[in-house]
């Protein structure tokens, strides 16, 4: 029993590590989904939490937990400076600010020489053990959960709902909207660090246009109403690609349909608490009936 | 040098400006980001280099069939994604992510269908003839591009400004729901919309893929990029920015590389986009982004 | 208690308002009528800081309000419901309302986050008083459904009560029974009373002459962007220069 399980670890470890990883990512951009924002950079937010964390550790004496902070701290600071002048903007104007912002970060550590370059870096050290991703993954949920309920979450929905309203509630609109995005930044940041920790090598390349998708695609499909969605679809969106071996050349072209499908036919994502009870409903009434 | 530099910029600028007006047509009539222009870009530039391989028809004549064959899909993309949207009123943020998905999927698929190296155009359809003009050297396809990119863009220049159609569709730009009740088509001038932007892009992938003689996958999505950028630096659903920030982007960043360095090229595009977004968020002609019903 | 001096705007070339001077006296029901496109709604986001004017200016006890973001208006004491409703779809009544008291709720980040007794307190005290305003206006049976479930008229209401939740001073109303029967008319109306009579004091638009005839204390009405007569009911109803900016000049001859 002990000897399956140790070869099941030992070849999908870095897939549980993965699923929790990509569920903070889904996370970190429900947060800026429920604010009505749409932001691409969160893969770019990522690498910077990547690169920061990895460098630490292999630069520097200091311990992992040092390292994974710094790694969610940098890109928070950088989310505050791009994220002051392009939050006024509307939400279509942010989503291509972001994309693009993405794609600067990556250009630009493609060519510096500290993030080595084309090859990035490799040889991290394996420091992430499971219950890291397991810890973080859980309190990350549980200040989410507590911001939704309190004043925060209430000011995200209203923005979401209607811009003008909100403000007019006395909400200040440019400062909830630079928290959600900081945040998400931040779970992003970390969730980099303790990636770039399990999986030995980090490039330019793993942080890109693709990979901003990926995430959003988690999300939307999981479904953004609540936590549980992000949650759900960074898991299934992670097993996929395992499950699906043989189509793995189609894996980007599979996203795209799901992204599609998801929003012509399922909006709300799969997690649909109100789509669930009104089917819950409907059985019920069936079998009364 | 700087003159060859400034005719490798307008060269540059020109096909930046056709891209970048199919995409903003779109928006100004459709009032939707349709993020998979790039991946459109791509296949009219793939669609020429079969036309020309399998088909051995000339140049021009492939280069037309891209653009229809381009202008297909944009309209099949409409039809199946972006309608049923505006039938259900959808969030402005859902056909900006849905057609994201058709980008990665139209790009997965091309790499899968014709692998992901770069493919180039067989021996001899390239026209090799060049002159030079005192210390400047112009090529034919420089000039076929800037020839044909300027001739597409006056067509359209044209045809919105002097005819019923483009009065019909400045119409539908200020309020689809206005021009509905004054008995135009919408939907219809939606369709062809979508058709002739993709047609645009397609024209710009077929002159792209000319100009460096590669064609790949992975061509659209910084093309994508530089489209936004012009959109946003030439403000949003304007045609004159769409030009004029086309030709601005190919100049700077041409000058950019000759005089600084070569390896923040694709930077220059999003610099200026920070910078306009900072400066003048609307852009140099943009209007208002809001529109009424 | 809102003083409006000289107040002009324009829009590029257009001029919206021109010369518009009125008060609206503390703990009245004030009325601002006029026909289609005189300028009505842009004085209430000229007053809401949504627009800045052009000249004049406005002021809200003694402050000056021309430099006032718009969510900083609530803090002074200002709310405002809108001509075509805007509430939270997708929230419930109960959640709309406490949007609304999204200034008075005095705790940080850190204290929500650890369920520290101070935020228990505050929002229990936050959905009971939200409770109380859903039943000034008889909607509190519905608290726990979607905005979105409600008529138009029921959405009216909360929009209603949601201003009410930012305590303020002054409620400015743009059109409250806009598209209403004369049932809800009619209901809304000794509801308006009911909260003159609490202590707010209301500003508001209509259409509906004889609502706002019976209810406000005092009319201003506006034409072309200028005001051209201010006074009790009575006053405007008999004022030929009103009569004929609404049926015309052959009508008033």
């Amino acid at each position: 029993m002990l000897e399956w399980w140790d070869g099941f670890w030992a070849t999908y470890n870095t897939v549980v590590f993965s699923i929790g990883v990509n569920a903070m990512l889904a996370l970190s951009i429900y947060l800026t989904l429920s604010c009505g924002l749409l932001s691409l950079a969160n893969a770019a937010f990522m690498g910077i939490g990547a690169y920061t964390a990895a460098m630490i550790t292999m630069n520097s004496g200091l311990p992992f937990p040092v390292a994974l902070i710094a790694g969610g701290m940098l890109p928070a600071l950088v989310a505050v400076v791009i994220g002051i002048p392009t939050l006024r903007l509307s939400g279509v104007y942010l989503a291509m600010a972001t994309l693009g912002f993405g794609e600067v970060v990556r250009v630009i550590v493609l060519n510096l020489e500290i993030t080595g370059g084309p090859m990035g870096i490799n040889g991290i050290p394996q420091k992430t053990e499971w219950w890291h991703i397991l810890l973080i993954l859980l309190v990350t949920l549980y200040v989410l959960a507590r911001l939704r309920r309190s004043k925060v979450g209430r000011a995200f929905e209203a923005i979401k709902a209607d811009e003008v309203a909100a403000r007019l509630m006395g909400v200040n609109v440019p400062r909830y909207k630079l928290l959600a995005f900081v945040l998400g930044a931040v779970i992003a940041g970390l969730a980099g660090g303790l990636n770039a920790h399990y999986t030995f090598t980090i490039g330019a390349n793993n942080y890109a246009f693709e990979n901003a998708v990926d995430i959003l695609t988690m999300a939307v499909f999981g479904g953004t109403s609540n936590l549980v969605g992000p949650v759900i679809g960074g898991t299934v969106l992670t097993l996929l690609p395992e499950l699906l071996r043989g189509l793995n050349q189609y894996r980007l072209a599979v996203n795209g349909l799901i992204l599609i499908l998801v929003i012509l036919y399922l909006p709300k994502g799969m997690w649909d608490p109100r789509r669930i009870r009104a089917f819950w409903k409907r059985t019920k009434a069936g079998k009364i009936a | 040098m700087l003159e060859q530099q400034l005719i490798n910029a307008l060269s540059l600028g020109s096909v930046y400006a056709l891209f970048a007006l199919g995409f903003t047509l779109v928006f100004g009539v459709l009032g939707v980001i349709n993020l998979s222009h790039g991946a459109i870009f791509m296949l009219g530039s793939y669609a020429a280099l079969l036309l020309v391989q399998q088909l051995a028809l000339p140049l021009w004549l492939a280069m037309l069939a891209a653009m229809v064959v381009s202008g297909l899909i944009g309209l099949i993309v409409d039809y199946l994604v972006l309608k049923p949207l505006r039938a259900r009123n959808a969030p402005h943020l859902s056909p900006m992510i849905a057609t994201i998905g058709v980008a990665i999927m139209l790009t997965n698929l091309a790499q899968g269908l014709f692998g992901a190296e770069n493919k180039r155009f067989p021996a001899g359809t390239i026209p090799e003839q060049s002159m030079t003009l005192g210390n400047v050297h112009i090529t034919a396809v420089q000039i076929g591009i800037v020839a044909i990119s300027f001739a597409l863009m006056m067509v359209l220049l044209v045809v919105m400004r002097r005819t019923q159609l483009g009065r019909a569709l400045r119409a539908i730009a200020e309020s689809p729901k206005a021009a509905y009740l004054l008995g135009i088509n919408v939907e219809g001038l939606f369709y062809l919309t979508s058709f002739a932007a993709a047609a645009l892009g397609g024209a710009a992938g077929v002159l792209v893929g000319l100009s460096f003689n590669a064609i790949s996958p992975f061509m659209g999505q910084p093309m994508l990029h530089k489209g936004i950028a012009v959109i946003i630096l030439g403000g949003m659903g304007d045609i004159r920015g769409a030009l004029i920030g086309g030709l601005f982007l190919g100049f700077a960043e041409v000058l950019t590389v000759a005089y600084v360095s070569s390896d923040f090229r694709d930077a220059v595009a999003f610099g200026l986009l920070f910078l306009i977004l900072l400066v003048r968020p609307s852009g140099m002609f943009g209007k208002v982004l809001e529109r009424k019903a | 208690m809102l003083q409006l001096t000289k107040i002009s705007k324009n829009f590029g070339g257009l001029q919206v308002l021109q010369d518009v001077s009125f008060s609206v006296p503390q703990g009245s029901i004030f009325g601002l009528i006029g026909p289609n496109g005189a300028g009505k709604t842009t004085v209430f986001n000229l007053i809401t800081g949504l627009l800045r004017a052009s000249g004049g200016g406005i002021e809200f006890n003694g402050q000056n309000l021309g430099n006032v973001p718009a969510h900083r208006i609530t803090e002074l004491g200002i709310a405002r419901t809108f001509q075509n409703i805007r509430v939270f779809k997708e929230m419930t009544l109960l959640e709309n309302v406490v949007v609304g008291m999204h200034d008075h709720l005095n705790y940080n980040v850190v204290s929500s986050v650890l369920n520290l007794p101070s935020y228990r307190r505050m929002e229990a005290k936050a959905r009971e008083r939200a409770l109380e305003l859903l039943s000034w206006l008889r909607l509190d049976h519905k608290s726990h459904m979607l905005a979105d479930s409600l008529s138009y008229g029921e959405q009216r209401k909360l929009e209603f009560a949601r201003a009410l939740a930012t305590e303020p001073k002054l409620l400015l109303l743009d059109e409250p029974v806009a598209g209403m029967n004369s049932t809800e008319k009619t209901e809304l109306m000794a509801e308006i009373v009911n909260i003159k009579q609490r202590g707010f004091s209301i500003f508001m638009i209509e259409h509906d002459m004889r609502f706002v005839m019976e209810l406000c204390d005092r009319i201003a009405v506006l034409n072309f962007g200028r005001i051209i007569a201010e006074g009790t009911p009575d006053q405007i109803k008999n004022n030929p220069e009103v009569i004929e900016a609404y049926l015309g000049k052959e009508e008033a001859a």
